[in-house]
Order: C-alpha cells, then structure tokens, then sequence
C-alpha cells in the first residue's frame, strides 16, 4: 500500500494525542499528577493539538476535504465514520475534564468522570483508526488481529513517553511516570513484534490464481498489464518495499520507537532523574522518528490483493 | 436518520441529451474502413461509436477507433503550411500561407514536367484515395508512384491475383456462416480488424476448430483451438507439406481442379527451347488439353472436353507436353516435403502436420456444405445446389513480408485450390470486383518512351505484368522507376517498392529526382528500413552544397518524424474534417454478398489553417495545368475540390469513384451518369453504399455466368470469361525463359541465376534470403514486430489513450530462451543484426516460438516528436527494430545489391530479420538505443499542446 | 447509501464476460473511457496525457496472462471491471454514503457529489474497480453505463453498456443476472460462468466464463493422418501419377 504522509502523520500524532489524554485522565484522576493549571493547559494543549493536527492532516490526502464532515454519517457500517465520529465525541469528555483542570484546577467528581469517559473515548477513538485497516479483508498484513492492540498499545506508549517529557518539563517527580512509559513501550514492542511476525510467516491467504478463477494449477503469470505505466490501482495499491531495505527500516523503528527510548528513560532512572528533561526529550524524538517509520512500513509492508491481478503470484 | 437505508440515495439522469448532433462517416483510425457516427456536443466531437447498419463492422468498433476523437483533437496537428529555413532534419520552419504554398510547390512541379516528369517521385502512405493519386501521377507524366502496399502485403496481394484472381481482406474473405475448419496464418492487427474479430468470436461459439499459425501466441492466436507456434519464414513449408500430404493420398478435388483451374493446360517440355515450360496453344493462342474422349488435343478452355490430368501428349509440332497437373503432382509429391523432412526446418512435430492434412482433409470432403440454391455456370449448365468444401484461411503480412513470400502466399492459395474451397459455401469468397482476370488486365504504364514532358502517361503507372515486355526497363534493363518496380529486381512488383525510393533517390540509382512528394508516410522512422541511413539519405548533400535530394514536399495532418525532413508542409486535415471515398476504383469495401463502397464525410470544419490533401492534388493539378483536372479554357475542372471529384469525375464514361445512386435520378448501380445529389444520398444511408448480389450470384464468381455477365455490364471485369486459375503460372515462366536469354527482352547477368531460381511457375518454399546470407550459428533468433490491437503505426501511440495501453515495448523472448542466455525478464539487452543494434528491456513469455524474439511495432519514437514529452516513455524506453533491418541484401560477388525483399514482387521482407540477443552490461544506462537528436515542433504546433492541453503536474 | 439493500435486489443487472473468445484488444476499455468521460463519470482525467508519465482514470481494464489449461498453456485476456457485488465491501467502508447500491438493480454507484475522494472503498475492493480521479478530487468507477441503459434517447438496442456495444467479438454480455431465464444467466449455467474471488463473500455479480479446452487434438471424424494411396508409394515417378491416369473428368 502506498504510504501517504498525511495518514502517517494523521495516525502517529493522533495517536500520540490520544495517548496522552489517557494517561492524563487516569492518571490525573487517581492522583498521580499534579493537578495544575500551566501543566494541564499544557499537558491538554499538547494532546488536542495533535490530535486535532492529525484529523486535520487526514483530510488533506481527501479529494475534497470541504466535504469532510459528511464523512460522520456512515457510522452504522463504516469505520471510517466511525473514526471521525468517535474523535469528534472524544473532544466533549475531554474538554470539559480540560476545563476542570486548567480553570477550576479540580479533576474530582463530575470532572473525574469526564476524565475517565475521555480516556475511554481516546481508546475507543484509537481502536477505530485501527479497524479501518483491520477491518479490511483484502490486506491480509491488516485483517488481522494485533493490528488494534498495536495501534492502541503504540499510542499508549507514545502518549506516556510525551507525558514523561511534560512531567519533567514541569519539574515533577517522573520516575513512576517513566517506569509505566517503559512498561507502556515493552508491550508495544511485544505486540508489534508479535505482530510482524505473524505477518510474515503466517501462510499468504490468496493466489494470483483464485484472483483470476484460473484454478487449474498454479501457474498462472501475467504476460502484459492493462497499461504500460502504473494506474492508480498500483499507485495507490502496488506499492512495494524491497525485502532488505524493509529489513533495515524495521530494525531502525525497533530502535527509535522501542528500545532506545527505553533505554534512555532507563538511564535517566539509574541517574536519580537528573537528565530527565534531556533525555525524555531525547526520547519524545526518537518515538517520534520510530513511530513514523513503523507507521510507514505498516502501510509499505501491507500487500493488497490487487496485486495478483497485476501478476503478485500470492498475497 | 442517518444511515436510514433509503434517505440521501440521489436522483440521477438515466436519460441524459448526449448530442445536439449525430453524424455518420467512416472510420480511419486503421485501414479497416468500419462506419462510425459521430456524436457532436456544442460543437465538438463528443462520442464515437460503430455504425450498426454499416458492412463492414455492424455496429462494433475496436480500440483505435473510439479512441478517434483524442486522434482529431491531438496535440501533434500539424496547423499551417511551412516552410524549412534551417537545415534539413533541424525542424526550423516558417510558417506560410497556403497561397504560398501551393505556388510554390506548383512552381517546382511545373518546371519539372516540362522537362522530366520521372523526376517527380510521388509516394503515398496509407493512402485511402489511391485512385485520385495514382491518376494524378499518370496525368502529371511520371512512372514513380506508389502507394505502401509494396511494404505492407503486396505479397498476398499479387500471389493471389496472379494465382485465383483475389486474395484475402478487400478481395475476399471465409465463408464465416458456412466454414468448417478455419486457419489463420500470421496475421495481427488491423487487416480487416473488426471482421475478424466478429468473425471469430461467432465460429467459437459455433465450435468450428479454428487454428492459428504464427510464431507468437498472443491476439486471435490466443482464442485458437490449436496454436501452431512455427518459425518465421517457413510458413511456406509447411503448407506445402500439407499439400504433399493430401497428394500421397490424393486427397484432392481432381474434379474442381479440372473444371476451374489450368491443371489440365498442357505445357511444353522442351528443354533449351525458346518456349519451354509455356503452355503449349494452337494458332489462336488458345491453351491445350488432352481430351480423353477424343483422345486428341483440344481447346482446354471448351466445355466438352474431359481433359486428361497427367501423361505425356505429342504436340502437333512433335514436341512433348505434359499436363500442368502432373508436373505439380511431380512438385509435391516430392519426399523433400514429407513432414519428417520438413518438421526440424519449421520447429514444429511432424504429427501436426500429418493430422492437420488429415482434418483438413475430412472437412472438404466428409462435410460438405450444400446449400439449396440454384445456379448456372459460365457454359450455361445450370446447377441445382451450390456444394461447398468447408475448408477457409486466412493470412495477412506474417507470411507476406518475407523474402519467400510470395510463393508461400501462392503455396497457400493451391492449398485452397486443390482442396476446392474457391468461393464456394463454407471455402474463401471473393468479395466484387474480385475474381478479375489473372492477372488482372492493367499494364503499368512508363516504358521506355511514354514518359514525356507535359504529357500524362498513356495508363496506370501500377499495374500487372504478364512478361518482360511489360518490364519498365530501359535497353540494358536498368530500371524506369527510381524504386526499380517492374524491373529485374522486382518484375511482378504490383504496388511499388516504398520502402526503396529514398535510398535509391540518394544513389542516384538508377538516377537522381528533383522533387520527392511524400504523404502520410513516416519514412524517417516506423516506415523505413535502417532509419539512420534513411536519414543520411534525406540530409545527403552533393558537393555543391545542395541536397542530393533537392526538394521533398510532405504532406500529413500530425508533426511526426518525417516532418522535419521535408522543405515544404502541406498540413492536412484529420479524418472527420474531410471527403473522402473508399472506391472501387481503389481498395472498396465490398462484402462476398454485395458491392459495396462508402464516403467520409466532414463532421466537424477545420480550426486551424490547413486542407485536406486530396483538394490540393486536384488544387495543384489545375495550377500546373494537368489535363484531367483542368477545363479547356485553363480553369479547375474540380472547383469544388475532392466532394467534386468523388460526384463528377468518370474513369470510363458512367463509371466513376462511387458505385451508388448514379445517373441523373440516382436510380443506376455501378453504371451511370455523376448524379449531383450522389453524396447527398451516401450520407442520408449513413455514408456507404451496399448493393446485394442476388442469391445465385454469391458462389463461384469466378465461373458464375449470372455474376460474371452482370460484373462485366456494370463494369466490375472487363471480360464475361470464366476466370480459371493458374496453378501453374505461365507469367513466371516467361520472365524464367528470358533469364535463360531467351526472347527480346533478355534478363542482365547479373539477375539471371536470381531469377531462374525464384521464378518457378509451380510454387515452392525456400530459405528467406537474410537467413540464407548472415551466419545462422551467430543471428540465430528470428526477430519479428506485430501491430498492437490497440494501435496502428506512429499515428496511433501518440494518442493520449492509447499511449496510455502501451506507452513503452519490450522485447518479447522465450522464458526457455531466455534461461539459455541467462537473460532474466526486466533486463537490458543489446538485439543485433548483421546491420546495426539496438538496446532494448526484455520480458520474458512462454507462448512464443523458441527462436524468435518480437515486438510490438511503431511504439518507438523519436524525442520531441509528435508534440510529446522529450522524455516520453516512447522515446527513452521504446525502440524499433526499423533500425537494424538493413533495406538492401548483403554484397553479393560481383557487387549489385539487392533490396531486402521478394524477388518477384519486391515486397520489404521485414521478418526475415535475424539477430542475436545478448545481456546488456548492467551499468549501462537503461534506456533504448541508439538515441536520436531531440525534434522540437514548431511553433503554431508547440502552442497547440499548451491550449488545448491541460496538463496536471 | 453505505448501508446496503436490507433485501438482496431483484434485479442483478452486470456483465458475463467470456475468456473463450475475448482476443484483449481494449476495445471495451477505451469505448469504456470514451463513453464516461462525457456521461455520467465525465471527466475521467488523464494526467500528463502526452508527457513523460501519462496516466488516467479507466473504468475498465484489460490483463494477459500466460496460464495452463487442462494441460496447455494458453494466452489468456482479462478484462476486469466493477462486479457490482451484492455485498459490496466498498459501499460499506464508505463514510459519506456517496458510494451506493441501487435498490432497483443492484448498480453501485458512487455519488459524485458526495463523495470525500477517501480512497478507502478503492482498499475495501478486492478487484481493483475503484479509480480516483485526481483532478476531479472523487472516486470513480463503471456505472454499468446507467446513462445508457435507459436512456430513451437511444434506440433501445443500444441501450446497453458501451463496453457490450463495442465489443467486437461478442465476448461481452449484459442482462439481469438476478433472472435466472434471462440470457446471461443462462450462458453462465451452460458455460460454467463463475465470479472473481468468491472467497471475499462479497457475491460478485458479473460473471466469467471460463475458456474452453483447446481442441488441438483431432477433428470429429477424422484420422489421426491421411493413408498414402497405394500408387504413391511406387517407386518410379510415373507410377506414382498413375493414380490420376485413369480419372475421366469432364469439365
């Protein structure tokens, strides 16, 4: 699949959006933050900000994004309306559990509840970007199930690393904050882990000869396509990274978005938190960096079944 | 209320207006001629679509056809005249106006047929108006014209006209309805395009076994019930292998070769004789049989003879005779075409070959066709029923455009003969005119002494030989023609060789021109052999500094290659901008049922400043004062341009360009006086004209009294005789006698052993001259071009859709092959010929001949040409084989060269390419070479792209 | 509407397309873009149309394959176009509901007014049927010519799908497949008609039918080689003629 910038950076910057403000409710709700006026305007400037730039990002790669809005009325069956009608809901919680914190400095009784419907929200918003490719059936590297746990468990992660950062922008104690961001990142790795795992040695499900219904065996090649040149079906469908230039790019987002932000969190930890701002800033990078490869690969590593008709002889 | 299943589902307009206008013409994105109409929407063309009244392809239409309207609106018109200011092949042009022009190129065309008309060369593309041209040529005086057919099939179309009097496509075609076994022989895009696919498509679904034989399985080969993937050139083979096998078991329709064919003429055996191998008549010249009953000699064309088919018959002047059918039994009976003989040479198994025969056989004569209609041969004999041997082929350019093509074309054609399958029910039918006489009564005009200044020539200058004193050659038999048609090099050459005049022009060989006149010709790329030497031609300079070819005037409608190489630019109008008529005095449109011919007529007005080509040759002909297009007192006999023409002009009285609705009240067929309501009445039947043959006429033309005394009063044939088939060609043997020095008109020594071999009256199969000149074990691949179905020649892969389907050609090869060479698909190669190389990107197949690699033809371009990108697809990735066939035979001993072509016709042998293919470094660059200077249009065309092309970035 | 028909619709209007006999000469492509770049789809864009890489919105397209059938190896042409599913995954995923499936006769059509140009239908089809056409900023597709087949200012012949129209080989067909008496559903039953990628579940409408067995084996009736006459085995080349020596035929 062709990976478009602005979907990467739609689904990296909401999902970190979205992470952020989960970890913020629960945590601001069960009293492990500091419920204060410049670290919550912040805190939720930051998480709106993404999220909204990642809505906003999502609708530049549309024809016609003055039509975006129409794109709410089809929840009863599209993931995709589902999405955009989830993150608009997902906005109302939150706020007001914003407004709680920044205005009234307050994150108890009604705003508490607010604060845990808007993670839930941010959740639910998380998953449905993610059924729109899991809920696909003609990538298989999509329909599958770790594609939600991933995109969840990812913006998790980056969500807390940017909580991390914040904390120690603002001068709090962020050892507890930096053990769950570990935490947080170990079982994003795991499940990513697991996931490309699963997607490349799990048994391709479809055969350039069930494409064409010429099933007499497999033999089937193509002699010609339609047109000399790409058509969109393989600019948009036909995109293919090579095997060891893939190879390389997962190592580097296993790096990036994993273990190095791991390890330097861990540092900072042996080091009594005296680098906490360096070094979790260091880490806001190299998730960032991390994430936006893997989101790349995620689309660039997914094969459509589309490509049997162009001569794939599996997918 | 959202998602509620009914709500938001909108109004659409299932009965939208889609014309303001709907006209009817005639298609001309290919040669096929199918009826279009075209639908007009505020004043622009706005959908084509096919015809369903239309004969020709009822309501179909191919590819190229609907992709018309990008064709009409193209970028790469050509907008005003020009004329060059820079050098030659430098593409600097002023533009002129048409005033200009025409003085212009009337001022050189006058001075030279005041003085030597031969030096006007007047060569035409794919010209549908043939008529017009080749009239104005002879009006003008000069022997040099030709229109393409000598580098497209005029293989096919000589063999057949010298064999049965028709051929395949224009001439004739299978009995669709009735046929029960079909074979195609080499044939790919555009030669009767839409029939054949229609016609396929029913005989599938009728489950006749259709078989196709050709080298590559793509196409109509892929629909084939059986694929028989052969090696070029050898098509001959194993036809005549095929008639070898139906020989051994006499397999053969004795009776129909009797009755319609000169296998019973007896022929001269006289070994040394001045007439040897001819066949032997009485004092009339009347031919010769052995009559059984009388045991006499007789006339062989009377209708109670029961003629003897072989033995040895003393003439009455003592000398031996043999029936013309023994020596062709002689001929295939010959173990040197047994199937385990030939089956290596063809690389093909020898069972296909033996079972092949076997169904062929079973088919004539195990299943025939009768149908219940009544009819009377050409004695009078009046026949019950029309009894059919459902055997039908067809075959175009794959076995045509070899050096043995023509007597492969005639090998097929005996193939049909002897099965008995000549328009009868279920076999080959002539389409009218077709059957002519054999060949058919047109002398080429231009000996020695009918070329004269101001003086138009006394016939035709194409035409058809019958023996050297046709030959246009002077007295030490150098040729007339500047392409040497009709000389030694090429006596039967029938359309002229194209494909010659340039490089010959520039030799001076036979002798220098003045002026080169070319249209619709892409002879500076797709149309020529070795196109760099083609362009040292055209930019050649003697050493005074002027061109050695001094004048070349161009006309065409779109900027392609040639353009650059011309002086002068008549830019002609597209195809819905202009008259046209596809005439039976030219390349009709006949059906086997019915005459038939049709017009094109303007649908939409030019709006650039250009004409159509046809009004300036008749514009031209009345400024320099040719006889058939000016009036007495000097004024244009055609004022009203080409429509004018096509309404008034008579070639004979009553007989003129169009067939329908003639005479004062347009009541007459075929014969009457130009009725000025003529085109009217074309358009209102949708612009063609369709008359029915009635129902006894539809079978046996060639012996059909009712048919042949009807085509004869409507001035169809010139002669009411049963037109008998010349299994044995006579015409042959009298150009082999003079090789042998017999006669006035004696062959030069250095053509004699040429054409004492090639000039056989029987047909037989032999090597194709490049394979039997270059090292086989080094050019061991046979390399071949096909036309893409969805394109036709340069004019197609400038489209913005077509170009679209292939924007760029690979070279084709063998996936076996190619792991023999260790050439993987995607890689570069470099394909060489004994001539030159080119480099090309392989893909790899498995359907293909294992010797042979291909191409789709013509998608190749050159930068900057045809208005597109300088770094089109065309031109960095696509390539021609053009490059690398050499248009003249290696030196023989001696020194003359020969031109890369059939000895008989001088047919351009394309296929007979030989190359080898070799990995490319893979450092190399990759793109096609060799790469050519950038073409830059001029200006009015460069502009054109920008307004009325809106290019995202 | 995203959502689909709560019935199946009655009426399954597409094309049965014949692999036997299509020789993919792309007429019904181009006739196809010809047709909807002035109808109902019109434009249907071309990028770069004579530059450096041309390509365009097409609604139809035509593949070749090199494939073995019943134990030889064919050239196959594949045309590929919209099926028109009765469970189309595109018509689903849609967010705007601009992707639709006619309750009338089953034709999805994408509502150029409404559609956001997401692309996410041209991901939900397994067939490649969807096409973004970038200058016009929304998604096209085959409309099974729904400008055509009941447009009343056509002769009613015509009234049917340009692609059928142009077809020059007949390889083309279009009726209700939803009438199981209707002529294309009768060629599907005779010719072992089947839809792509029925794995989907999404009930593709248009059907192909398969190519036939190559018949390269013997004609019905005939031998497997002719038997040389005994005269032509003879030695001399006399004897071998005699076989037609004794043949009175008159003329």
């Amino acid at each position: 699949m062709h990976p478009a910038y602005s979907v990467i950076l739609f689904t990296t910057a909401s999902g970190a959006g979205y992470g952020l403000i989960f970890w913020l409710s629960l945590l601001g709700v069960g009293g492990f933050l500091p419920i204060e006026r410049w670290f919550g305007f912040t805190a939720f400037g930051l998480a709106f900000g993404l999220i909204t730039i990642g809505l906003l990002s999502s609708t530049f790669h549309l024809g016609h994004p003055e039509r975006a809005w129409r794109a709410f009325s089809q929840w009863r069956s599209s993931w995709l309306s589902r999405e955009g009608v989830a993150a608009v809901i997902a906005y109302v919680p939150s706020g007001l559990a914003a407004i709680g914190w920044v205005f009234y400095e307050d994150f108890s009784g009604i705003w508490s509840i607010m604060a845990v419907a808007g993670a839930v929200m941010a959740i639910v918003t998380i998953i449905c970007t993610a059924m729109i490719y899991a809920s696909l059936t003609t990538i298989r590297q999509w329909h599958n199930p770790l594609v939600v746990p991933v995109y969840a468990s990812l913006g998790l992660a980056s969500g807390a690393v940017l909580l991390t950062l914040l904390g120690s922008v603002f001068g709090y104690p962020v050892g507890t904050l930096e053990i769950i961001t570990i935490v947080a990142l170990t079982i994003a790795l795991a499940i990513k882990l697991a996931y490309w795992r699963r997607i490349e040695n799990e048994e391709k499900s479809w055969t350039i000869e069930q494409a064409t219904g010429l099933k007499a065996s497999t033999t089937v090649s193509q002699l010609d396509a339609p047109h000399t040149m790409d058509n969109f079906v393989l600019r948009e469908m036909g995109y293919k990274v090579a095997r060891k230039h893939g190879r390389k790019l997962k190592s580097y987002a296993v790096i990036l978005a994993f273990l190095a932000p791991m390890a330097l969190l861990a540092l900072d930890i042996a080091a009594n938190n005296q680098f906490s701002i360096f070094l979790s800033l260091l880490s806001v990078l190299s998730v960032t960096i991390g994430v936006v490869i893997e989101r790349w690969l995620f689309f660039a590593q997914a094969q459509h079944v589309v490509t049997l008709f162009y001569g794939a002889k599996q997918a | 209320m959202l998602g509620s299943p009914n709500f938001m589902t909108p109004k659409i307009d299932t009965s939208p207006v889609i014309a303001d206008e709907i006209k009817s013409t005639t298609c001309y994105m290919c040669a096929c001629r199918c009826g279009i109409k075209v639908y007009l929407k505020d004043g622009t063309v706005s959908y084509i679509e096919g015809n369903r009244d239309h004969p020709v392809n009822k309501g179909v239409l191919c590819a190229k056809g609907s992709a018309g309207i990008k064709q009409h609106y193209s970028p790469a018109r050509l907008t005003k005249p020009l004329r060059r200011i820079g050098e030659r092949g430098r593409g600097e042009f002023e533009e002129i106006e048409w005033d200009e022009a025409l003085e212009l190129a009337a001022s050189w065309l006058k001075d030279i047929r005041a003085t030597a008309p031969e030096k006007l060369a007047l060569f035409t593309g794919r010209d549908q108006s043939q008529a017009l041209t080749g009239w104005w040529a002879s009006q003008f005086g000069t022997p040099n014209f030709s229109a393409h057919g000598g580098f497209c099939s005029v293989n096919m179309a000589a063999a057949g006209l010298y064999t049965f009097g028709g051929s395949f496509w224009e001439f004739g075609e299978p009995d669709w309805v009735h046929t029960k076994y079909f074979m195609l022989f080499g044939v790919a895009e555009d030669h009767a395009s839409n029939p054949l696919k229609t016609n396929l498509g029913k005989l599938k679904k009728r489950g006749v076994k259709f078989v196709s034989i050709n080298p590559v399985k793509t196409g109509y080969s892929a629909i084939a019930d059986e694929w028989v993937g052969l090696r070029p050139g050898t098509d001959g083979l194993f036809v005549a292998s095929l008639i070898h096998e139906l020989f051994k078991a006499d397999k053969i329709d004795l009776e129909y070769l009797i009755r319609y064919t000169n296998a019973p003429w007896l022929v001269i055996q006289d070994e040394g004789a001045a007439d040897d191998g001819l066949i032997a008549r009485d004092r009339d010249g009347t031919p010769l049989c052995f009559d059984q009953t009388t045991k006499s000699l007789r006339d062989a064309t009377s209708v109670d003879v029961a003629p003897a088919a072989v033995g040895e018959f003393t003439l009455d002047d003592g000398r031996t005779a043999v029936p013309s059918f023994q020596l062709m039994a002689g001929r295939f009976l010959n173990d040197g075409y047994d199937p385990e003989t030939v089956a290596k040479t063809c690389g093909i198994k020898a069972d296909v070959i033996k079972r092949i025969a076997a169904e062929l056989a079973h088919c004539a004569f195990e299943e025939e066709v009768v149908l219940d209609v009544a009819w009377t041969d050409w004695a009078g004999r009046k026949h019950d029923k029309m009894i059919g041997r459902p055997i039908s082929m067809h075959a175009m350019r794959g076995i045509s455009a070899h050096s043995n093509g023509f007597h492969t074309c005639r090998l097929l054609h005996v193939l049909q003969i002897i099965l008995g399958s000549i328009d009868c029910p279920g076999g080959f039918r002539y389409k009218p005119p077709f059957p002519k006489p054999i060949p058919p009564n047109l002398k080429p005009a231009g000996k020695m002494g009918d070329v004269k200044p101001d003086t138009p020539l006394p016939g035709s200058p194409l035409g058809f030989t019958k023996g050297p004193e046709d030959l246009l050659v002077d007295g030490d038999g150098t040729p007339l023609r500047i392409d040497k048609a009709y000389s030694w090099d090429a006596p039967l050459a029938a359309h002229g060789l194209m494909h010659m005049v340039i490089t010959n022009a520039a030799n001076k060989d036979p002798y220098a021109i003045d002026l080169l006149f070319m249209y619709m010709a892409n002879m500076s790329w797709n149309s020529s052999m070795n196109v760099p030497g083609i362009i040292e031609a055209l930019t050649r300079k003697e050493d005074s500094g002027d061109y050695t070819i001094p004048k070349i005037i161009y006309s065409d409608a779109y900027f392609s290659e040639m353009v650059p190489y011309a002086d002068l630019i008549l830019p002609d109008t597209t195809y819905l901008e202009r008259w046209d008529c596809i005439s039976l005095l030219d390349r009709p449109i006949s059906e086997p049922d019915a005459v038939a011919d049709s017009i094109r007529q303007p649908v939409v007005a030019p709006d650039r400043d250009v004409r159509p080509f046809q009004d300036v040759m008749l514009d031209l002909g009345a400024r320099i004062g040719l006889p058939g297009m000016t009036n007495d007192d000097g004024t244009a006999r055609y004022p009203g341009g080409y429509s004018d023409y096509i309404v008034n002009h008579e070639r004979q009285p009553g007989i003129g360009p169009l067939g329908g609705w003639r005479g004062k009240d347009g009541d007459q067929v075929l014969r009457g006086a130009p009725n000025p309501d003529q085109l009217d009445k074309y358009i209102e039947n949708g612009c063609f004209w369709f008359h029915e043959l009635d129902d006894n006429q539809k079978y046996f033309k060639h012996a059909n009294k009712n048919y042949l005394d009807w085509a004869f009063e409507k001035g169809l044939s010139d002669r009411k005789d049963q037109i008998i088939f010349e299994l044995y060609s006579e015409t042959l043997q009298r150009f082999r006698l003079a090789a042998r020095g017999h006669g006035c008109i004696v062959a030069p020594p250095q053509h004699r052993a040429r054409i004492e071999t090639y000039f056989d009256p029987l047909p037989f199969w032999h090597v194709p001259f490049e394979e039997d000149m270059v090292a086989s074990d080094e050019f061991s691949l046979h390399a071949l071009s096909q036309r893409p179905m969805a394109m036709y020649h340069s004019w197609g892969s400038q489209n913005a859709w077509l170009r679209q389907i292939h924007t760029a050609n690979r070279l084709y090869m063998s996936a076996e092959r190619g792991r023999q060479l260790g050439i993987d698909d995607d890689d570069w190669v470099w394909i060489k010929s004994h001539h030159g190389r080119v480099k090309a990107q392989v893909r790899l197949m498995d359907n293909v001949n294992i010797d042979t690699v291909w191409t789709w033809n013509a998608i190749g371009k050159r930068s900057g040409a045809w208005n597109l990108d300088k770094n089109a697809p065309e031109a960095k990735q696509g390539f021609l084989l053009n490059h690398i066939i050499s248009e003249l035979l290696p030196e023989k001993p001696g020194g003359y060269r020969f031109s890369n072509s059939d000895p008989i016709t001088g047919q351009a042998a394309w296929y007979d390419l030989r190359v080898s293919v070799t990995k490319a470094e893979p450092h190399d660059n990759p793109r096609s070479l060799p790469e050519f200077d950038a073409t830059t249009p001029p200006d009015g065309v460069a502009a054109l792209r920008k307004s009325t092309v809106k290019e995202t970035p | 509407m995203t959502s689909l028909p709560t019935q199946p619709t009655k009426k399954k209007l597409g094309l049965v397309i014949d692999l036997d006999i299509c020789v993919g000469c792309h007429a019904c492509a181009v006739s196809c873009k010809e047709w909807n770049t002035q109808g109902y789809s019109a434009p249907l864009s071309d990028e770069n149309p004579y530059g450096e890489d041309p390509h365009g919105a097409w609604l139809n397209r035509i593949h070749t394959y090199e494939a073995d059938i019943e134990g030889e190896r064919s050239t196959v042409h594949f045309p590929r176009s919209c099926l028109h599913c009765e469970q189309p995954a595109c018509v689903t995923v849609c967010p705007t509901g601009a992707s639709y499936k006619r309750e009338e006769d089953g034709i999805v059509l994408v509502n150029p007014d409404t559609c956001i140009g997401c692309k996410l239908c041209s991901w939900a089809c397994p067939y490649g049927a969807r096409e973004y056409d970038s200058s016009h900023g929304v998604m096209k597709k085959c409309t099974l010519c729904v400008d055509r087949i009941y447009n009343e200012n056509l002769e009613e012949v015509d009234r049917v799908p340009a692609c059928v129209r142009a077809c020059p080989t007949g390889a083309r067909a279009f009726g209700d497949l939803g009438d199981e008496n209707s002529e294309v559903s009768k060629l599907v039953a005779d010719r072992n008609g089947y839809g792509l990628f029925e794995e989907f579940g999404y009930k593709p409408v248009n059907q192909y039918l398969p190519p036939r067995p190559r018949r390269n084996s013997i004609v019905e009736g005939a031998p497997a080689a002719l038997e040389p006459t005994q005269a032509s085995k003879a030695q001399t080349k006399s004897e071998r003629l005699f076989q037609w020596a004794d043949r009175v035929l008159s003329r």
